[in-house]
């Protein structure tokens, strides 16, 4: 897909990279030399990665960046709803990690969800007598307790790993006495530069002891498909999972947002994997494509330009009923999407927006402020990779700025200069940006909304956008900076 | 207060010479107090006769919490008024004996144990220093003494050289110092010249030769010191004059740690090892 060259006025690669300079000019050499490479101007046409990625932050900036436990228990199996994730180790992580994420969940606290804080609440005697006698009682109360739950995810906190519990025999013998399934995630927060290696870490899991294991009561049909990379953050999965039905799919698992274990472990039956985040969940997709043939598809679902690509290009994979109901749908929710560009553009027209999220946001949400007439002027990831970078070159305009693992400083002076109108970013960065009176939105929970996926989600989206830009609030509140 | 670590190869009898030791110490009417830093806790069996004595550790996990302890259950008092602790710990492959060592040396500290009466506390480390955990007895503020018992086998000499080199690390950054090496020994060729040729290359000195008796062995199976069991036997006397060598002594130094090549050639300087043949290097008895 060919995309046009877009320029934002005032922009051109010598001022970013003057920009950048000015900010790398106060490190000392050694840090200056480090982060450089993490910063630069887009070259759109390049539609290559213009930065460095996936490295050790540098010591003493202030990084937005979360550990490898963070990924394995908030994203990958957090949302998995079904199944007790119990925090082996100090009560700590476990409890800064409960629902902090807002991955939504249907179903019945203890019958068919279990969203509770699970963990081994590591003392002193555990760290020096090993902690595997004490999970294994655990693992027997926790299926006493909650009999129906579908299995049990053992995530391992860093003690685990430095004393060197051995949870995986732990899982194996209790998984054979409790008759359930029972999995070891060595997911030591010390391990690897980023929440990054504990997604890869959980898909490697998931490979070893989920998929494979079950499978779907229902005879199989040629539209059966699963949503990957889909952690229904404020709701997202009840709008992309319907739209797809409305299509002609069936959606017959979602990774793993308001997931069900029974439903992961039967993936390996569908005849597409459609995946949202690549970034979290890629490693999955080709691993069922090597070992089941299962073809992959990265799509958007931001905004109604992307929607309706990314349905035309997954339709393309299938025969013309689908083609059909496809264009139906585009043809049902067009004026929709219409009427809403039409109610908030004229409001946004022209806005400038930066973005630093996680691993996907940042080049998948710039359509749709696109769509709202906006432009992004700066985007960056906290644990994205090269790939990611690659395949945010051509979304992004030439010659703006890209960051990975922006500091705080280098984000504080970056929005100074470039002023933009809205920044969207996570909670840490939240209370700075709005004492620099510039509007913001979380963009890693939707700040307490959503959902944000699909043709449900665009209106919300579009009215967030514009409540936060438009808040008369910002006329009244100067900034002392 | 004197703080004294013991380290030294695993098996070489570094508990069974600190405890004989610390009985001639008592001998001479000196407050002592044993901290056993291995989690096989043995370093005070002969003081307490005692088969075991519970440890730390223990209490710690029969009780939930390091809180709940009181220093009268740890602390027991045995031989010529020897104050007897036991940090005890994990068995092998599970757990973190180090964490064990420092959490018992913290709960020592806070709990009023390190009393002003005491002339001397002895650590009697385990084998290696594994961890940060063992290393604990030589932090600011602990043992800044330390012994290192060997023998003239090779391997405990290798080990020796290795723990000079730890107490290099610590005595750069603080008053820790190598006191001396304790030969142990084991009846090998030319013992006494190569040890002490060790310790002066260490910079420091072979503090003592004791000579291998087997009335240690007999004490023992009484769990029982010489000094206790046969106080008016020549090896009862080795250890007290051991001990007085320890109260008198002033030799404290910044060890100088050999390089591998250095000790290799100290070793065959005595015959303990033959000079390298690298054509024979990997190559299995039924090849050559």
């Amino acid at each position: 897909m060919s995309h046009k060259i877009k320029t934002v006025e005032g922009i051109t690669k010598e001022s970013t990279q003057e920009m950048i300079d000015k900010s790398l000019s106060v490190y000392p050499e050694k840090g200056r030399k480090k982060r450089a490479p993490h910063l630069a101007p887009n070259d759109q046409s390049s539609g290559s990665a213009c930065v460095k990625s996936n490295k050790k932050t540098v010591p003493g900036v202030m990084s937005a960046r979360g550990c490898a436990y963070a990924g394995a228990k908030g994203v990958v199996w957090g949302p998995i709803r079904d199944m007790v994730h119990v925090s082996h180790g100090p009560v700590g992580c476990g409890w800064y990690s409960w629902g902090t994420r807002r991955n939504l969940v249907t179903g019945t606290t203890g019958v068919d969800k279990f969203d509770m804080q699970f963990t081994s609440d590591f003392q002193e005697k555990d760290i020096v007598y090993g902690g595997d006698k004490k999970l294994a009682v655990l693992l027997r109360e926790a299926k006493e307790l909650f009999p129906l739950a579908k299995g049990i995810s053992v995530l391992s906190e860093c003690p685990v790993g430095l004393i060197g519990d051995d949870i995986n025999s732990v899982a194996k013998a209790s998984s054979k006495e409790l008759d359930i399934p029972i999995i070891p995630c060595n997911c030591e927060g010390f391990r690897g530069v980023s929440q990054s290696l504990g997604h890869h870490i959980s898909n490697d899991t998931i490979r070893d002891y989920i998929i494979g294991t079950r499978e779907f009561a229902e005879p199989s049909s040629p539209y059966d498909i699963a949503l990957i990379g889909e952690y229904n953050i404020g709701g997202d999965a009840w709008s992309t999972k319907p739209l797809l039905e409305e299509c002609g799919f069936n959606v017959k698992a979602v990774w793993t947002g308001d997931g069900e274990m029974e439903k992961i472990a039967a993936t390996h039956t569908v005849k597409l994997n459609v995946i949202h985040c690549y970034r979290s969940m890629n490693y999955m997709c080709k691993v069922m494509e090597e070992k089941y043939g299962i073809p992959w598809i990265e799509l958007n679902f931001f905004g109604p330009t992307k929607i309706k690509q990314s349905l035309r290009k997954l339709a393309e994979l299938f025969d013309d009923s689908i083609k059909e109901k496809v264009e139906a749908v585009i043809a049902k929710y067009d004026p929709q999407m219409q009427a809403v560009i039409e109610q908030y553009r004229p409001r946004l027209e022209g806005k400038k927006v930066m973005l630093y999220v996680g691993g996907l946001r940042p080049r998948h949400t710039i359509n749709a402020y696109e769509d709202l007439g906006m432009t992004c002027v700066g985007s960056g990831y906290e644990f994205a990779h090269g790939d990611d970078y690659d395949r945010t070159a051509p979304e992004m305009p030439d010659a703006t700025v890209v960051y990975d693992d922006i500091s705080e400083l280098e984000f504080e002076n970056f929005a100074e200069e470039l002023k933009p109108d809205l920044i969207g970013s996570g909670i840490k960065e939240k209370y700075l940006f709005q004492k620099m009176g510039i509007p913001f939105r979380q963009m890693h929970s939707w700040d307490y909304s959503g959902p944000y996926h699909g043709y449900l989600g665009f209106p919300t989206f579009a009215r967030d956008i514009d409540m936060a830009i438009n808040s008369p609030t910002w006329e009244l509140v100067k900034s002392p900076f | 207060m004197r703080q004294i670590a013991i380290y030294g190869k695993g098996g070489i009898g570094k508990s069974t010479t600190t405890q004989n030791t610390v009985a001639g110490l008592a001998y001479l009417g000196k407050k002592v107090m044993i901290v056993g830093c291995d989690p096989k806790a043995d370093s005070t069996r002969l003081i307490l006769h005692a088969k075991a004595q519970s440890t730390v550790m223990d209490l710690v996990r029969e009780r939930g919490t390091v809180e709940d302890l009181e220093l009268e259950d740890v602390l027991k008092v045995g031989y010529g008024d020897t104050k007897c602790v036991e940090s005890g710990g994990p068995e092998p492959g599970v757990g973190c004996a180090g964490r064990g060592v420092i959490t018992a040396i913290n709960f020592l500290e806070e709990n009023g144990a390190y009393t002003d009466d005491l002339d001397f506390v002895f650590y009697d480390v385990l084998g290696d220093v594994v961890c940060g955990g063992f290393a604990m007895p030589i932090r600011e503020g602990k043992a800044e003494e330390i012994y290192i018992v060997c023998s003239g086998e090779m391997m405990a000499m290798y080990a020796a050289n290795n723990i000079a080199k730890g107490i290099l690390k610590y005595a750069s950054s603080g008053k820790v110092r190598l006191a001396g090496l304790i030969c142990n020994a084991r009846k090998t060729d030319k013992e006494y010249e190569l040890v002490s040729a060790l310790a002066e290359k260490l910079s420091t000195q072979m503090i003592h030769f004791v000579p291998r008796d087997n009335q240690v062995q007999r004490a023992e199976m009484r769990r029982m010191t010489v000094i206790e069991y046969s106080p008016e036997h020549p090896q009862a006397q080795e250890y007290r004059t051991l001990a007085e060598k320890i109260l008198n002594n002033k030799m404290l130094v910044v060890p100088t740690p050999l390089e591998m090549e250095e000790l290799e050639d100290l070793l065959m300087e005595f015959g303990i090892m033959e000079a390298e043949d690298e054509s024979v290097v990997g190559v299995a008895e039924k090849a050559a």
